[in-house]
């Protein structure tokens, strides 16, 4: 990033926005729900509830007293059946809540919460249970509790919704607009920001212009729609920041060093929802989508229902599907099961067929360059590769591996599909490591 | 009790989708393949071949489709010979047989380009390690090597069609020849005609307008960057507009058209859309590209002003292939300022060692 430029270099991966008209269905409730307790990053939860217990929904069922975490509460009413443990789709052990469902759905009682200064709103925001919707789920108390709280005066929505598929945040958009505005100006007014912005791919233009209206109708001055061109990965944070407010923020840089908070526009949705009504963060909204669903949608789901569940609910599958990803094809994870359940950072489930899973071969590298061209920060990445093949740590450190934010532009336009993206995390791992090893 | 509720034996009998693939994202890739791309090279060679076919006759396109068979067949004989995966699938091996073909005269024999093909593929690209590791382009050192070996079958230019009919030969001049021999003033070329591709010259090169054609396919389909093909013609122009500016230009010329001149006669065009732009020996960023065009618009015309070739835009490629690993290298080292860097460290250790010294000689002196 020497050159200054308008945009960063972007990718066209197709939109595939298939579910972006349908309105959101609620699911019914599933029999059975187990919730993760390792909701967010950072410390996971310790369980509250124990075998036997009656819980209602919205009870809280989680809690730790570790710094980097938050509250993790039940999107059912019924019994604990147990606490089990599963192997989640990070690849690690983690600890769930088993409950099961009685149908009631018998709420916790909850008020809004009151809100007189700044502590109290981080307060607030803990107790909800939020975390980045976006997919990140960094403890969002956490990012609005910065050190330099009087530096902050921008304040960005991010709904650019990059990722092909997704239609979850457009939904939000178009459903929960009021929400929106609500929790931004929560947001802005506890930063003390001066400026809002909503950034929006331009590919929503329904959504743009519903917001313009609404802010002109409300007489908001301060919060402004900011129009983004459809292209990957727009909706990186650094990107996005950089998009918006020409600011560049380096890998290991916050946001808000820059003076700068991004916060997700479903997480935002919800804030201003929990500032009025105090229920907190149990059910989200998904895109389920792919080719081996039978009927793609928008669904409201609780947390802990199962994939398998939610796809059933979607028709089930249309074929013998051979990929689930949580989240977009660019960043998702790959599940191994269906049995794994829903977390609150989802905001997709795709399943894919034997057909559109394959992994097309790969072949030699010709040196094209699109790699170089495609990538946001102008970085190397087949040098990556090559280094991270001979080991060389100190060429992946000149080189500045540790820039990359894995968005896998570079994955997806080389010619000779190589695994690049993959290989550029196993060169951040190898640096990391030399890194640890050197201070030791 | 509510209806939904599942006993455990109920719920084992739930079947889970399990073993699913896993892999790590992205999980959609772009469909411009190696494939793909080559496809669209040959695509743009389409007009090229057409006008060769014009000028030339039915002979040329017989010389470009051999070509790309000799050289597919190259490539396949040596993978089932050598036991290697067959890699003929991304016809690499089409382009590299059709840009050859593209570079000789319109009445080459055939088994002269079925040698250069065999030079080509196997011994500069196959024996380097295929597709990707060559160090040199395969067209251009297959060209060079059939110049160098049959000079005066490389260098006997058949006249076009359009010509026959004026002029009473078989064989005719390039205007670089004519240049080189200090006949250009008595015959002079029409720049309007060089355009077009009616002078003598190989059989795909001659008519810049079909390659244009090409070329802008292929920077509209975003296969090649501009910044080769521009950096490349930008530096014929401007380095024969200063030269003739200074030396004078032949009589019927000024600088100007003779600078136009030298980008329309032999191979500048061609080379710089279809040769110089190849993936695997140009450089990868976009200051490297531009060193690299510079370099080889420079090679030519110092090849072409001062050395006894009157053509140098083949040598001028060869040469700045050769040149590409130490332009991606220097370009590396100063765009991620790597090199800024390990100057600050050897100053700051040079620093050191000097004030270890200085503290080490006032403690011998305490």
């Amino acid at each position: 990033m020497i050159f200054r430029k308008k945009h960063l270099t972007s990718i066209d991966a197709g939109h595939y926005k298939n579910t972006a008209d349908q309105q959101t269905e609620v699911m019914p409730v599933p029999a059975v729900v187990k919730i993760s307790m390792s909701e967010n990053i950072g410390a996971p939860c310790k369980p509250l509830v124990k075998k036997g217990d009656y819980v209602k929904k919205g009870q809280l069922i989680g809690d730790t007293d570790a710094f980097l975490s938050v509250p993790i509460h039940s999107s059912v009413s019924g019994t604990v059946l147990g606490i089990e443990t599963m192997r989640s789709a990070m690849g690690g052990n983690d600890t769930y809540v088993v409950i099961e469902s009685d149908g009631k759905q018998e709420e916790e009682e909850t008020t809004a919460p009151v809100i007189e200064d700044q502590p109290a709103f981080i307060k607030a925001m803990r107790a909800s249970g939020l975390v980045g919707l976006g997919g990140a789920s960094f403890p969002s108390w956490v990012k609005f509790n910065p050190k330099n709280l009087v530096d902050i005066d921008t304040l960005i929505v991010n709904g650019a919704e990059c990722e092909p598929f997704i239609t979850s945040d457009h939904r939000t958009m178009l459903e929960d607009a009021q929400d929106v505005l609500d929790g931004a100006q929560a947001m802005m007014k506890w930063l003390q920001a001066e400026n809002g912005y909503i950034a929006i791919e331009n590919n929503k233009q329904n959504a743009i212009d519903k917001f313009n209206k609404m802010i002109v109708e409300q007489g908001i001055k301060n919060l402004h729609v900011f129009p983004l061109q459809a292209r990957y990965p727009k909706g990186a944070e650094r990107v996005l920041i950089y998009e918006v407010t020409g600011k560049q923020c380096d890998a290991g840089v916050l946001p808000a060093a820059l003076g700068v908070i991004v916060s997700n526009i479903t997480s935002t949705a919800f804030m201003g929802k929990y500032l009025k009504t105090g229920k907190p963060l149990t059910w989200k909204r998904l895109t389920v989508d792919g080719d081996a669903v039978a009927n793609p949608k928008n669904v409201l789901v609780p947390i802990g229902a199962s994939v398998h569940d939610v796809i059933e609910f979607c028709g089930g599958y249309k074929k013998e599907p051979r990929k689930i990803l949580m989240g977009g094809p660019m960043m998702g994870r790959a599940i191994y099961s269906d049995e794994q359940t829903i977390l609150k950072a989802n905001n997709a489930i795709l399943a894919f067929s034997a057909e559109q899973a394959a992994i097309p071969e790969e072949t030699a590298c010709i040196n094209c360059g699109r790699c170089h061209e495609a990538c946001p920060f102008d970085l190397l990445p087949t040098k990556f590769a090559d280094a991270y093949q001979h080991k060389d740590v100190q060429a992946l450190r000149d080189l500045q591996v540790m820039q990359c934010m894995e968005c896998g532009s570079c994955s997806y336009v080389c010619p000779a599909h190589r695994p690049l993206a993959f290989m550029n995390k196993l060169g951040k791992a190898m640096v990391k490591e030399a890194d640890k090893n050197a201070r030791k | 009790m509510p209806e939904n509720k599942t006993t455990p034996v109920e719920k084992a009998a739930v079947k889970y989708k399990t073993g699913l693939l896993v892999s790590n994202s992205p999980h959609m890739v772009t469909k411009l393949d190696t494939k793909r791309t080559m496809l669209y090279v040959l695509i743009a060679l389409v007009p090229c071949a057409v006008a060769a076919t014009i000028f030339f006759g039915p002979g040329a396109l017989a010389r470009i489709l051999f070509g790309a068979i000799f050289a597919f067949l190259a490539e396949f004989c040596y993978d089932k010979i050598m036991k290697k995966p067959d890699t003929t699938g991304d016809l690499s091996c089409l382009v590299t047989g059709t840009i050859l073909a593209m570079n000789v005269p319109a009445d080459f024999p055939i088994w002269m380009l079925c040698i250069g093909c065999c030079v080509a593929i196997i011994i500069v690209k196959c024996l380097y390690g295929g597709i990707g590791r060559n160090i040199a382009n395969p067209a251009i050192v297959g060209r060079i090597v059939l110049l160098l070996s049959w000079t005066s079958y490389m260098t006997t230019w058949p006249v076009t069609n359009f010509q026959k009919a004026t002029v009473d030969a078989t064989t005719g001049a390039t205007p670089l020849g004519l240049l080189s021999d200090g006949t250009i003033a008595t015959t002079p070329v029409s720049l309007g005609q060089m355009f077009l591709g009616n002078i003598g010259g190989a059989l795909g090169e001659t008519c810049t307008l079909a390659i244009l054609i090409g070329g802008a396919f292929l920077i509209w389909k975003k296969i090649i960057s501009p910044i080769i093909p521009c950096a490349f013609i930008g530096t014929v122009f401007l380095f024969a507009l200063l030269y003739y500016g200074f030396a004078g230009a032949p009589a019927g010329y000024n600088a100007f058209t003779m600078a136009l001149f030298h980008v329309l006669a032999g191979g500048v065009c061609f080379g710089a859309f279809f040769c110089a732009t190849d993936y695997v020996t140009s450089p990868i960023m976009k200051r490297g590209k531009w060193i690299y065009g510079i370099g080889c618009g420079a090679m030519t015309m110092i090849i072409r002003l001062f050395c006894s070739y009157p053509e140098g835009v083949s040598f001028a490629i060869l040469f700045m292939n050769i040149m590409t690993p130490l332009i991606d290298r220097y370009v590396e080292r100063s765009f991620y300022g790597i090199a800024k860097k390990e100057k600050q460290e050897k100053a700051a250790a040079k620093a050191e060692a000097k004030a270890a010294e200085s503290s080490g000689k006032e403690g011998a002196k305490a």
